[in-house]
Order: C-alpha cells, then sequence, then structure tokens
C-alpha cells in the first residue's frame, strides 16, 4: 500500500512537471503547426539559468525562477524571429532538420558555459523536507510540483476559453488566413504564444529539476516523451495533455519502481505501444 | 523546381543510363584515388565506406519514399550485432557470410521498424521512430551476454575473404573489401530506384492518396521499401563489424540516426549520390575537428545542420545538380 | 440494361447532420450519368462515400454484383471502381508518360517489380502514348507535371482514369479549375472514353451537363430528388425549386 502511495505521488509529481513543460510544446504546434524537436532545451535553458542564479550568485528560489524564465523567454524570441519563422509550413522533414540543429547548439552551448555535470537548484527551506498531509508524508516540492501543474492548468485554461486572447489564438488555430482577414495580428499572436510556451517550459525546467536533474543531455533525453504528450494529447488540447501526461508519468514511475533494471525498456516499449493504440491521438485528432 | 528553404528530393529527370555508368566511374576513380593518396588513413576512408551504406539506406527510406525517421541506426546496430554476435559467440568468421547475416539481421530490423513507424503519420510516426531506436539500444544493452552491453562486443576475427585476402593491420583489405560491396550495392540500387517499384515509391512520397487511388497499397510498398533498406543497413553494419572488428552501442543510438540524417540531407536527398557525397564531406569535416571534445562537435552539427536548411537545403549535390540543369536549359 | 453498378440506401451523419439521405442509384455499361446539385448538396461526400474514403452508417455498394461495401479504397479500384480528384493529385515532379505508365503497370500487377525501367517495356510504352494521344497530352509526355497548365493537369487526370481501365468511372468536377475556353479538351477527352464504360460526373458547367449526359440525377441536401433525363430535369418542379429557391419562381411565374 505504501509503494503504491509512493508510486501515485511520484507519478502525479512527474505528470506535472511533464504537464508544465509540454502544455507549451502543445499549443505551439496546434497553432504554428511546428514540430519542435528544441522545446526539451527551452526547459534545460530555464534550469541551467535558474542554478547559475540560485547556487552561484546565490540569489533566492522564487527570483531565479522568474530570472529563468524571463532569461529563457530573452533568448528564444530571435530564435523565433530568424529561424523558427523561416519553417513555418514547411515539410516536416525541414522542420525536424531545424529544430534538432537547434536542440544540438543548444546542448552544446550549454555544455561549453556550464560544463557536462549536473546542476542542482538548490530548494528553499520551504520546499525542502517532507510535509505530513494527514495519513502520510509527501516530500515538499513534489507537492508543490502537483500544486503548480493545477495553478498551470487553470490557468491556461481561462486563458485560452475566457480572454480575448484565448480568442485570437483560438481563432488563428483553427484558421490563421481567416484570422488574418478579421483582423487579427496573427504574427502577434505567434509571437506571445511561442513567448509562453518557452516560459512554461523553462518554469517546469526549474521546478522540475529534482526529478528531470539538469545536464548538457538533458534536451535530448526528454525529447521523446515531451512529443509522445502532444502526439497522443493532441496539439493545443489542454485535457489531452493533461491526461497524456498523467499516464507517461505513471508508465515511468511505475516502471521504475518495479522494473528498475529494465525501466528505460519498459519505458519506451510503452510509449509505442500507446502511439500504436493512439496514432491519431487519445481525441482521435490527426496532426 | 520548387521554390524557398525547403529541403526537397531532387527532381528524376536525369535519367539515362550513361549518367549512372559515370558515376559508378567516379566512385571508382575516387576510391582508387583514396587508396593512394592516404595509405595511413585507410581506417577512416573504411569506416566512411560503412556509413555511407548506412545513408544509402536511409536516403531509400526518406529520399525516395519521403518517411521522415530518427530511427534509422537501428537497421544499422541489426545487422552489426548480427554479424558480431555470430562471429563472437557463434564462431561464423567468414566475412561473407558474415555480411550476409549482417544484411538479414537488418532486413529483420527493418521489418520491425517498418512495421512499428508506419503505424503512424506525422509528428506520431516521428515519435515511434524516436522511441524504437531507444528501445533497440535499451534492448542491447541489457541483453549483455551476447553484445557485451556498454563494453561492447569484441573478439570478432574474420578469416582471411575467399581465404586469400587477409585482414591486414593497415586495412587495405578491408577497404577493398568495402568498395567492391559498396559497388554492388549502389549498382543494385540504382536499378532499384529506376525500376516500377522505385517510382511507385517516388509516388508514394509525392501524393500518397493519388498512389492509393491507383489501386496500389502503399503500406505494404513502404514496409518492403523497409526491408530492402534493411539489407542495405545491414551490410554496412556488418561490414562496419568486420573491418573494426567490434561492435559499440553507438551503432544503435539516437544521434547516429541524427548524424546520418544530417549527412544525407548535406549531401542531398533522393539522389543516391547525394548520400555518399554528404557522407564523405560530414565525415572528413568531423576527422578534421575530432580534437575537440564531442559537446563541441555537436554544436557544429547543429550548426551546420541550420545552415543546411537555410541556405541549402537540396544540400550539396542537390544545388550542384540544379546548377547544372539550370545551366544547360539556359543555353538552350 | 444490365446493372453494373449499385448504390443501396446510402445513409450518413455526421453530428447531427444528415449529409446522405437514403441515397439509391444505379449504373449499367455505357451509362452517362451527371450528378448534380447545389453546393453542399453532399455530392463529394457521395463520391467519397462510394470509393471507400468515408464509412457510411448503412447501405451497400455493389460492382457487377458483388458487395464491396467493406472494401478498402485501394480494393475497390482495383475492382474496377476509378475516381478522379475535384482538385488535381498528382506527382509533381513525375511527367505525364511516368503517371501513365505507373497506372498502367500498377493494372497489370507489375508496379511491384524492383528491376528494368519501364521505358524498356515496348507494350507500356505504347499503350501509354497511346492514351496520351487520345487526350492531346503528347507533346508535354516527358515534362514534369508541376511545369505543365492546370488543364492539361486535369485531362492527365482523365488519362490515369483510362490507363487504369475501369468498369466505373467517378468524374469529380473534371472542368473544375480549367479556364472556359478550355473547356472543349474535356469535352473532347470524355467523348473518347470507352463505350461500354460507366461514367457518373459531377459537375457545376450545365454547357458541359447537357453536352454529355444522358441521364441527370440531381441531388439536394443528401437527398436525390431526380433521376431521369436531362430535359426533363430543367423542366422538373422540385429541381427548379432548389436551385433557384420558392421565391425566384413565384417571382417568374408571375411576371
Amino acid at each position: 500500500m505504501q509503494t503504491f502511495f509512493s508510486i501515485g505521488v511520484d507519478a502525479l509529481a512527474y505528470g506535472m512537471i511533464l504537464f508544465i513543460i509540454s502544455i507549451g510544446l502543445s499549443v505551439t504546434m496546434g497553432l504554428m503547426r511546428v514540430i519542435n524537436l528544441a522545446h526539451g532545451a527551452f526547459a534545460m535553458i530555464g534550469g541551467y539559468i535558474a542554478s547559475y542564479a540560485a547556487r552561484d550568485l546565490g540569489l533566492g528560489y522564487g527570483l531565479a525562477i522568474v530570472i529563468a524564465v524571463l532569461g529563457t523567454i530573452i533568448m528564444a524570441v530571435p530564435l523565433e524571429r530568424f529561424l523558427y519563422r523561416r519553417i513555418y509550413g514547411a515539410p516536416e522533414l525541414t522542420q525536424v532538420l531545424m529544430t534538432i540543429g537547434i536542440t544540438f547548439c543548444v546542448i552544446g552551448l550549454a555544455n561549453y558555459v556550464f560544463g557536462p555535470t549536473l546542476k542542482t537548484i538548490p530548494l528553499p527551506a520551504g520546499l525542502q523536507g517532507p510535509v505530513d498531509i494527514g495519513f502520510r508524508t509527501i516530500a515538499a516540492h513534489k507537492l508543490f510540483a502537483i500544486g503548480c501543474g493545477v495553478v498551470v492548468a487553470l490557468g491556461l485554461w481561462y486563458l485560452i476559453e475566457r480572454t480575448s486572447f484565448g480568442v485570437k489564438l483560438r481563432a488563428s488555430v483553427d484558421n490563421t488566413a481567416m484570422a488574418a482577414a478579421l483582423g487579427v495580428r496573427t504574427k502577434i499572436v505567434y509571437a506571445a504564444s511561442f513567448a509562453l510556451a518557452v516560459g512554461l517550459a523553462a518554469f517546469g525546467g526549474v521546478i522540475g529539476a529534482e526529478l528531470l536533474p539538469v545536464e548538457p543531455y538533458y534536451a535530448l533525453r526528454y525529447m521523446v516523451t515531451f512529443l509522445v504528450v502532444v502526439s497522443v494529447g493532441g496539439a493545443g488540447s489542454i485535457p489531452g495533455a493533461l491526461i497524456a501526461c498523467l499516464l507517461l508519468g505513471a508508465i515511468d514511475t511505475t516502471g521504475r519502481y518495479l522494473v528498475p533494471e529494465y525501466g528505460e525498456f519498459f519505458f519506451y516499449l510503452a510509449v509505442i505501444a500507446i502511439v500504436w493504440v493512439f496514432p491519431r491521438g487519445l481525441m482521435g485528432r490527426a496532426k | 523546381m520548387s521554390a524557398g528553404g525547403y529541403v526537397t528530393a531532387i527532381p528524376a529527370q536525369t535519367r539515362s543510363w550513361w549518367h549512372d555508368l559515370i558515376g559508378i566511374a567516379v566512385i571508382l576513380i575516387a576510391a582508387t584515388a583514396g587508396y593512394f593518396l592516404f595509405p595511413d588513413n585507410l581506417a577512416l576512408l573504411t569506416r566512411m565506406i560503412a556509413i555511407m551504406l548506412l545513408v544509402l539506406s536511409l536516403d531509400l527510406v526518406t529520399g525516395y519514399c519521403g518517411v521522415a525517421t530518427l530511427g534509422h541506426a537501428a537497421l544499422f546496430g541489426g545487422g552489426a550485432y548480427a554479424a558480431g554476435i555470430a562471429a563472437a559467440h557463434f564462431g561464423i568468421t567468414e566475412p561473407i557470410t558474415m555480411i550476409a547475416i549482417g544484411a538479414v539481421g537488418g532486413a529483420l530490423a527493418g521489418l520491425i521498424s517498418g512495421i512499428v513507424i508506419l503505424r503512424g503519420h506525422g509528428l506520431a510516426q516521428l515519435v515511434l521512430s524516436i522511441a524504437i531506436i531507444h528501445l533497440f539500444h535499451e534492448a542491447a544493452n541489457k541483453a549483455s551476454e551476447y553484445t557485451g552491453g556498454s563494453d561492447g562486443l569484441s573478439g570478432i576475427t574474420p578469416d582471411p575473404i575467399l581465404g586469400l585476402f587477409e585482414f591486414d593491420l593497415w586495412g587495405r583489405t578491408a577497404y577493398v573489401f568495402g568498395i567492391v560491396l559498396l559497388l554492388l550495392v549502389f549498382i543494385l540500387l540504382r536499378i532499384l530506384v529506376r525500376s516500377p517499384f522505385g517510382m511507385l515509391c517516388q509516388g508514394i512520397r509525392q501524393d500518397p492518396v493519388r498512389v492509393s487511388a491507383m489501386g496500389a497499397s502503399v503500406k505494404l510498398t513502404l514496409i518492403k521499401m523497409y526491408v530492402i533498406s534493411g539489407l542495405v543497413a545491414g551490410v554496412g553494419g556488418a561490414f562496419n563489424a568486420v573491418s573494426t572488428q567490434v561492435v559499440g552501442l553507438d551503432s544503435l543510438s539516437f544521434t547516429n540516426s541524427a548524424e546520418a540524417l544530417v549527412m544525407l540531407v548535406l549531401g542531398g536527398v533522393g539522389s543516391l549520390y547525394g548520400a555518399l557525397i554528404g557522407t564523405v564531406a560530414f565525415v572528413w569535416i568531423e576527422d578534421l575537428v575530432s580534437a575537440a571534445n564531442p559537446f563541441h562537435w555537436l554544436t557544429i552539427v547543429g550548426a551546420l545542420l541550420i545552415a543546411v536548411v537555410l541556405f541549402a537545403p537540396k544540400g550539396l549535390y542537390g544545388t550542384a545538380a540544379t546548377f547544372v540543369e539550370r545551366y544547360r536549359r539556359g543555353s538552350k | 440494361m444490365t446493372t453494373l453498378f449499385e448504390v443501396d440506401h446510402l445513409q450518413k451523419t455526421f453530428g447531427g447532420l444528415n449529409v446522405t439521405h437514403d441515397v439509391s442509384l444505379t449504373l449499367g455499361k455505357g451509362d452517362r450519368v451527371a450528378l448534380i446539385g447545389p453546393n453542399g448538396a453532399g455530392k463529394t461526400t457521395f463520391v467519397n462515400l462510394v470509393t471507400g474514403h468515408l464509412r457510411p452508417d448503412s447501405g451497400k455498394v455493389l460492382m457487377d454484383g458483388e458487395d464491396i461495401s467493406t472494401f478498402k479504397p485501394m480494393r475497390r479500384v482495383r475492382a474496377g471502381l476509378v475516381r478522379s480528384f475535384q482538385v488535381t493529385r498528382l506527382f509533381a515532379e513525375m511527367t505525364p508518360e511516368e503517371h501513365v505508365s505507373l497506372a498502367i503497370l500498377q493494372r497489370q500487377g507489375k508496379s511491384g517489380r524492383m528491376a528494368g525501367s519501364f521505358q524498356a517495356m515496348p507494350d507500356v510504352m505504347q499503350e501509354t502514348y497511346e492514351i496520351l494521344e487520345t487526350l492531346n497530352l503528347t507533346a508535354l509526355g516527358r515534362v514534369p507535371v508541376s511545369e505543365i497548365a492546370y488543364g492539361q493537369q486535369r485531362l492527365l487526370e482523365i488519362a490515369l482514369a483510362l490507363a487504369l481501365r475501369p468498369k466505373v468511372l467517378l468524374l469529380d468536377e473534371p472542368a473544375a479549375g480549367v479556364p472556359h475556353s478550355d473547356t472543349f479538351l474535356i469535352e473532347n477527352a470524355l467523348a473518347q472514353l470507352p463505350a461500354d464504360l460507366a461514367v457518373l460526373m459531377i459537375e457545376h458547367d450545365m454547357d458541359l451537363v447537357f453536352r454529355f449526359a444522358k441521364r441527370v440525377i440531381v441531388l439536394a441536401a443528401g437527398e436525390i430528388i431526380f433521376d431521369g433525363l436531362p430535359v426533363d430535369a430543367t423542366n422538373d418542379v422540385r429541381v427548379r425549386e432548389v436551385y433557384l429557391g420558392r421565391e425566384l419562381i413565384n417571382l417568374m411565374e408571375m411576371l
């Protein structure tokens, strides 16, 4: 029973981190129709900046998060302007190549600047240690991650369903040309959505650093995972992404607990099985 | 031809036979030149040949059929391990037999990969290709009794070829063996892409709905091509095992798949010649930069990819071919 | 008339919308039938249902007495049911010669051959150029499709259909996108179709319809409201209503 609970909490925390990072990818894929293999790289950059800010500059956790998110967005803006814009609407192969190229460059630069070792982000006192929720105790940072995930999900839902930006976003996803003809500044919608996606990725990279350790190969290691979330959950769908993340979180955690020596093999087999059963995603939508 | 920075296949307008004869002659001349100009560096050139076979196999699937995959090293590694295990564990050390076994191993890996990957379209397909290379990698890692795990498989000692040509320390036998294999495979592939089957595959890349509206099965054709691609990659992997006498996990890595794709795009997709040229250029650059640590190399590969997409989407061969075509048309 | 092709009570609903309602029709050898109707009547949906690209909620499709309702699109083509597309679907980098030869090879079951170029197969080349000749495309035989005019691309679509030697041919707006001055090319091509082939053509160009069709079927809001001679179609009350609207007819009768 104890194991079941531990698996459950870990899976939930892991799933929520995945969600925070991947939801941005899901939205931008649905909107700009770009297969972005470099999304994990943005999460990684966020983690690195936060680690540097917190460890090397001695700043507080909260401040480190803000700097990480803003810093990553600032870095991503020229990338969007000069590289991503060139591949909107391009054939799949072109997008894959460009974004892999970006990923490789980011990995190489991360190693050059920060070195190959794993970087930790020191947690504030409030997030260290366990929290007693009555019948069990959970690590505080995991509870924090779960909480953030819920806030992000609700916040995004509100943004997309209830604000005028959300209306413009949904219109642009549905039919860009038509939305532009109706006066929506689609270029700005794209840029803003990209910034939001990257910011969320960076945020997830920071608060998930305990579960997804920050090191140069981070961007490649979790690439499949983020892509599976979007593929299975359906691009642009918040509930779909949530379900996919929780599912993947559960599978990965269960694998690591029950068959640790075969953990990765089991995970990739499960990924293939899920995509096999839902080739058009959970919601039945094609890419 | 289509505009913009899109990585497109090279138009199959030059279709005469003697173009191919010239091409083969060029390969022979380059091979001979390599033998005499770089006698101390034959190991590098031999490695190039093995990788050329991988990139050729990738061209079949990506350049001719339009399937974008990041998991193609599974076919190469499948052949390498098949040949390596046959030699190290079952004592099959006759080189030509090892190559044949490798081809079968690659074909099997190709069949499995093809069935899995073709289940999805677009993003799902890409995801499956990434998942499958990782799966193969992990499987090889765990089956360390047979594969040597992360230490790699060693103890591969191939017999002299045809009982006459021993594998020497300078790698001369391996090199000539490789050239012969490469030429054989290349000629067969040129025949293949001209055949009705080859045309069907190109049709699938350009419009799969039209192909099935003609009564042809898209999936079956693609799986057949995957098996053929597996044969080619398997030969490459087995040759790598024979010539380096070792098989490592990196032959089954995602990075290997990605680099193969870079080489293919660098040279130009959809022409087979582009695959060869791209491999030569890439491996040569890699050798120049080899003093740098792996992360610097990764950055260079990434920058190269971005540059190719932005400035030379048709690759080295493709851009050259387009220039030649425009020149010919302009002078008419 | 021997029934070659039969559609029985075809039904399809999308969400709450009934796009195809109890549609039945038969085609016999040599039929020249036009399927017309206002926009949104469900004509292309009908073609997609019949060719297997969409699954109907109920109803059957029979070819030569054989029930092909569960066949996938590819199998229906092999059974003799061929369609052309409203928006041209061709291989941009291949030439008309290659297109038609590939279709012929596919029909002959030789498209899986892994050796030998089609250009070295005299019977294939001969048939290819015979077909291209009927459609006046011989001169463009070796030009990539991306470089030939749209009207000629439409002709190539018809050439492909011919090469497959169908029993039943469904033409989805063959003249769509073709400049009016070039419509005669399409008409001439249609006149060259084999006499025992059953042809169902969807069209909006009424001139073309009346010159081509010996029978007209009118589809409106997913239902067949008329099936008979072209001349009777123009006089049929329901047809006029559907095209002109009740009020306009009242007006016309008043004036």
